[in-house]
C-alpha cells in the first residue's frame, strides 16, 4: 500500500482482528488488554467467577470473556458481533475491534476493517494459512487497511519451532503480496501464555522483532498526507443576525487551509476557503479528520451534501461507476432500488451485480445475485452525480453504504473503483 | 456542600492528539444527527459524560446555539448538587432544559414505585413517554463503550423499535463513518457520539477544555454507610437497613445517578488533575465500584437496554 513516511502520526490507532475462533483471537485480545492493563480489577473478577461458572473451580479466566459482552456469546462461547475496547499505552491510545472470523460473519469483519488503521491476522501455527486466513486477508487488502499485521499463534504448541514460523510468514506473504498488500509484518506469539504480545518471549531468542504491543505503539498508520482535499460538508451554520455562514464538516481528505481555491461539487461554483474555524479559534490548517467550520470568499450556493475541492484536482462527478460490495443482508441483493449514502449525501442507485469474488483464491466468478456475506463486483447508476473517488486514493470518499428504502436496513458496504488485485 | 464551582487549571497538553481525534469523531456524528433527523434531543443526567457531550454540541454548532434541548430524566431521587448543577449549566449553554419526572409516572400511574426500592428501573418508562409526547426522533445518550459490556457492542447509531426496545442481533452494521438514520414513524434513534471516549478521556477533557463539573465528582467530607460493598449516602430517599451506621468519610463519587444506586468511592482527589491521576491508576471500573444497578447478573445492562434504557 503506501510508504509509511507518507503518513502522520496517528494519536489514536484503530486495530482490528480477523481470525477463527480456534485461532485464539479474542484470548489475544484479553492477552492484549490484560497486559497492557487496559482490564479492569473487577473485569477479571468477573472473567474469573464466569470461567469457573463454566470450567470449574480451577479453570483459568477464559480472557476470552473480556470481550464477547452479549448473552448469546457468553453461552455459545462465541463472538458474533464487534466488540470494541480501549486500552492506553504511555505512547498510544488503541481502539480494538474484535470481528468475529467465520464465514457467515464476513460483515462483521468488513466493518471492523472499514474503519482501522491496521488488521491482525490471526494464524494457528498448526494450521498454518487456511482459507480462512486467505480469506481475512483478501477483506483487510478490499477495504485497504493500511497496514496488515500476521500474528502466528500457539508457538508454544509447536515448541517455538522456527521453521514452522517461517513457513507461515512466508506462506502468508506470498497471499498478502497476491492482494496487492505489502510490508507485512509477521510476530510469533502465544496469546494463552502471554509470550510476545506485550512482553518479549524468552522462547524464541531468534525472533528480534518487536512484539505485538510493540510494533503498534510506533507503526505509522495514520492518513495519508499527499491527498487532495476533500470536504464533505454536513451542516450549514447560519447566524442571520451576525451575518455569519460557515459550511461545517470533517476534512475527509488532505489539508483545508485559508485562501485555498475549491470547486463546490456537484454544482460546480469556484470560490477559495476564507476561514478555517472553530469554537476554539481560526485554524492555519486542518487535516483529514479534523471537525471544523469553512467559511468561503463568495456568496455561493451550498447545501448538506455538497462536496469541497480543489478545482485542480475534483473527485469525479459521476452517476455511472463500478464498486465492490459486500453484502450484509438476509434478504439477496435483487435487481431494485437502494438508497446510496456517499459522505453526507444520500440518493437512490440501482444495483446490477457483475460478478461474486471467490475471496480464499481472489477469482472472479460470474453471479447475477449476491446473498449475506458475499463480496462482488456491481454496477450502479444513481439518481443524482455523486463526487466520487476511487476507494484506493480515498477510503472516506470512495467508500459508501447501500440502504433497503423499506425497512431501513444497511445491506451493503461499497468501494468505488477497480479490484486491489485487479 | 456548599464548595464553589471547581475552575480547574489548564491541563498539561499530554494526549492531546488523541483527544483531538476523539473531539471530532464526536463533533461529526453531533452534526450528522442535527443534518439529517427532524427532533433530536440530548439526554442530559448532570453526570460528567453527557456534561461533555453537552459541551461538544456547543462546539459542534458554534457560532449559533445548539439545535435542540436538553433533556432530563429525574427520579426524584438525584443529588441536590447536581440539579442545581444542571439548571445552572443550561443556562449558561443557553440550551432549553426538559425535564421528565419519574414522579409524575408514578402520579399518572405509568408506574408504581417500590417502597424502600431504587426508581432506577421505572426511569425507563418515563424516558420513553417522554420521547413520545416530544416526538423525538434522535435522542443522545453520552454513553460510552468501555463502562460495559453489553455498551461495547452497541453501534453509534443505535435503532429503538417502537417500543423503545434494543435488538442486540439486529443491529445494523456500521461501517465508515457513515451512519444510518433511516427510521420509521414511531422509532427512533439512540446516538452515542462518545462511544470510543473511556473515562479517562471524559476527564482529559474535562481538564483540558476546563469544563464544570458537580462538585460531588470531588473529595468532600460525607456521611455515608457500607452497604453491597458500596459507601452510599445518607439520604432520606435511602432507608438504612438495621445494622447500617452512618460514618463520614472523605469520599468522591465517580459517576452520577440516582441517589439510591449510586456508591462514593473514598478519595482525597479536590482538584481535576487529582481525579484524572486517580483515574489512571484506578484498577476497578467507574459502574463496577459505583453502580449498584449494575450488579444485577452477568447480563444486567443488556437486559435494560433491550427495555430501553439509556
Amino acid at each position: 500500500m503506501t510508504a509509511s513516511s507518507q503518513r502522520a502520526v496517528a494519536g489514536l490507532l484503530r486495530v482490528a482482528t480477523a481470525g477463527s475462533v480456534d485461532d485464539g483471537k479474542s484470548t489475544l485480545l484479553g492477552r492484549l488488554l490484560h497486559d497492557a492493563k487496559g482490564v479492569l480489577a473487577d473485569q477479571l473478577a468477573a472473567v474469573a467467577a464466569a470461567s469457573e461458572r463454566r470450567g470449574g473451580p480451577d479453570a483459568a479466566p477464559d480472557l476470552s470473556l473480556l470481550t464477547d459482552g452479549l448473552r448469546a456469546e457468553r453461552e455459545q462461547g462465541i463472538t458474533i458481533d464487534v466488540a470494541y475496547r480501549y486500552v492506553a499505552t504511555a505512547r498510544r491510545t488503541f481502539v480494538l475491534a474484535d470481528t468475529p472470523g467465520h464465514v457467515e460473519y464476513t460483515r462483521n469483519m468488513v466493518t471492523g476493517a472499514s474503519t482501522a488503521d491496521v488488521a491482525l491476522v490471526l494464524v494457528d501455527v498448526r494450521h498454518g494459512i487456511t482459507a480462512q486466513s486467505r480469506r481475512h486477508a483478501a477483506i483487510a487488502a478490499l477495504l485497504r487497511v493500511p497496514q496488515v499485521v500476521l500474528v502466528v499463534n500457539k508457538m508454544d504448541l509447536v515448541g517455538w519451532d522456527r521453521s514452522a514460523y517461517e513457513h507461515v510468514a512466508a506462506e502468508f506473504r506470498t497471499w498478502s503480496g497476491r492482494l496487492g498488500i505489502r510490508g507485512v509484518v509477521a510476530v510469533p506469539v502465544s496469546a494463552l501464555q502471554g509470550d510476545n504480545v506485550v512482553a518479549p518471549s524468552e522462547l524464541a531468542p531468534w525472533y528480534a522483532g518487536p512484539t505485538l504491543l510493540e510494533h503498534l505503539e510506533t507503526v505509522e498508520a495514520g492518513p495519508e498526507r499527499t491527498r487532495s482535499l476533500r470536504f464533505p460538508v454536513q451542516y450549514v451554520v447560519r447566524a442571520p443576525e451576525q451575518g455569519y455562514r460557515g459550511y461545517a464538516g470533517r476534512v475527509a481528505g488532505g489539508a483545508v487551509r485559508p485562501g485555498d481555491p475549491v470547486v463546490v461539487l456537484p454544482s460546480g461554483a469556484r470560490t477559495a476557503v476564507a476561514a478555517v474555524e472553530t469554537y476554539d479559534g481560526p485554524l492555519e490548517s486542518a487535516e483529514e479528520g479534523r471537525s471544523v467550520v469553512l467559511r468561503l470568499a463568495d456568496d455561493v450556493d451550498v447545501a448538506r451534501g455538497d462536496l469541497l475541492a480543489p478545482a485542480a484536482d475534483p473527485p469525479a462527478l459521476t452517476r455511472a461507476f463500478e464498486a465492490t460490495v459486500c453484502w450484509l443482508a438476509d434478504e439477496p441483493l435483487g435487481p431494485r432500488r437502494y438508497l446510496l449514502k456517499h459522505t453526507a449525501r444520500t440518493t437512490r442507485a440501482v444495483v446490477e451485480v457483475t460478478g461474486v469474488l471467490d475471496v480464499t483464491t481472489a477469482a472472479l466468478g460470474p453471479a447475477s445475485g449476491l446473498s449475506l456475506n458475499d463480496l462482488g463486483r456491481v454496477r450502479l447508476r444513481t439518481a443524482e452525480a455523486v463526487a466520487l473517488d476511487d476507494y484506493a486514493a480515498n477510503r472516506r470518499t470512495g467508500a459508501f453504504i447501500l440502504i433497503d428504502e423499506a425497512s431501513g436496513a444497511t445491506v451493503a458496504a461499497g468501494m468505488a473503483g477497480p479490484l486491489p488485485w485487479a | 456542600m456548599s464548595a464553589p464551582v471547581q475552575t480547574p487549571p489548564p491541563a498539561p497538553l499530554a494526549r492531546t492528539a488523541h483527544l483531538d481525534h476523539l473531539e471530532s469523531e464526536a463533533i461529526h456524528i453531533l452534526r450528522e444527527v442535527a443534518g439529517e433527523f427532524e427532533r433530536p434531543a440530548l439526554l442530559f443526567s448532570g453526570g460528567k459524560d453527557s456534561i461533555v457531550l453537552s459541551h461538544l454540541a456547543v462546539k459542534a454548532f458554534w457560532p449559533c446555539p445548539v439545535p435542540f434541548p436538553l433533556l432530563h430524566v429525574d427520579t426524584g431521587h438525584n443529588f441536590p448538587e447536581v440539579l442545581a448543577f444542571r439548571d445552572r449549566w443550561a443556562e449558561r449553554l443557553g440550551v432549553r432544559l426538559l425535564v421528565a419526572e419519574v414522579e409524575e409516572s408514578i402520579a399518572r400511574g405509568r408506574v408504581a414505585d417500590r417502597p424502600g426500592g431504587s426508581r432506577n428501573p421505572l426511569q425507563t418508562v418515563t424516558l420513553l413517554d417522554a420521547i413520545a409526547e416530544h416526538r423525538f426522533d434522535a435522542v443522545f445518550g453520552g454513553a460510552r463503550r468501555d463502562e460495559e459490556k453489553a455498551r461495547a457492542k452497541e453501534r453509534v447509531f443505535s435503532l429503538r423499535d417502537e417500543f423503545g426496545q434494543w435488538d442486540p442481533r439486529r443491529q445494523r452494521p456500521e461501517l465508515w463513518d457513515l451512519y444510518n438514520g433511516r427510521h420509521r414513524p414511531g422509532e427512533h434513534m439512540r446516538v452515542f457520539p462518545l462511544s470510543n471516549w473511556t473515562e479517562l478521556d471524559v476527564w482529559a477533557s474535562i481538564a483540558r477544555e476546563r469544563i464544570d463539573v458537580p462538585e460531588i465528582y470531588f473529595a468532600h467530607r460525607r456521611a455515608v454507610f457500607r452497604r453491597d460493598g458500596m459507601w452510599l449516602a445518607d439520604s432520606p430517599h435511602l432507608p438504612r437497613r438495621p445494622g447500617e451506621q452512618l460514618e463520614l468519610r472523605l469520599v468522591r463519587y465517580r459517576t452520577v445517578g440516582d441517589v439510591t444506586c449510586t456508591g462514593a468511592v473514598e478519595s482525597t482527589a479536590a482538584t481535576v488533575e487529582e481525579v484524572l491521576a486517580e483515574t489512571a491508576a484506578t484498577r476497578v471500573t467507574e459502574r463496577g465500584a459505583t453502580r449498584a444497578d449494575d450488579r444485577a447478573g452477568e447480563a444486567a445492562m443488556e437486559d435494560r437496554k433491550r427495555e430501553g434504557y439509556f
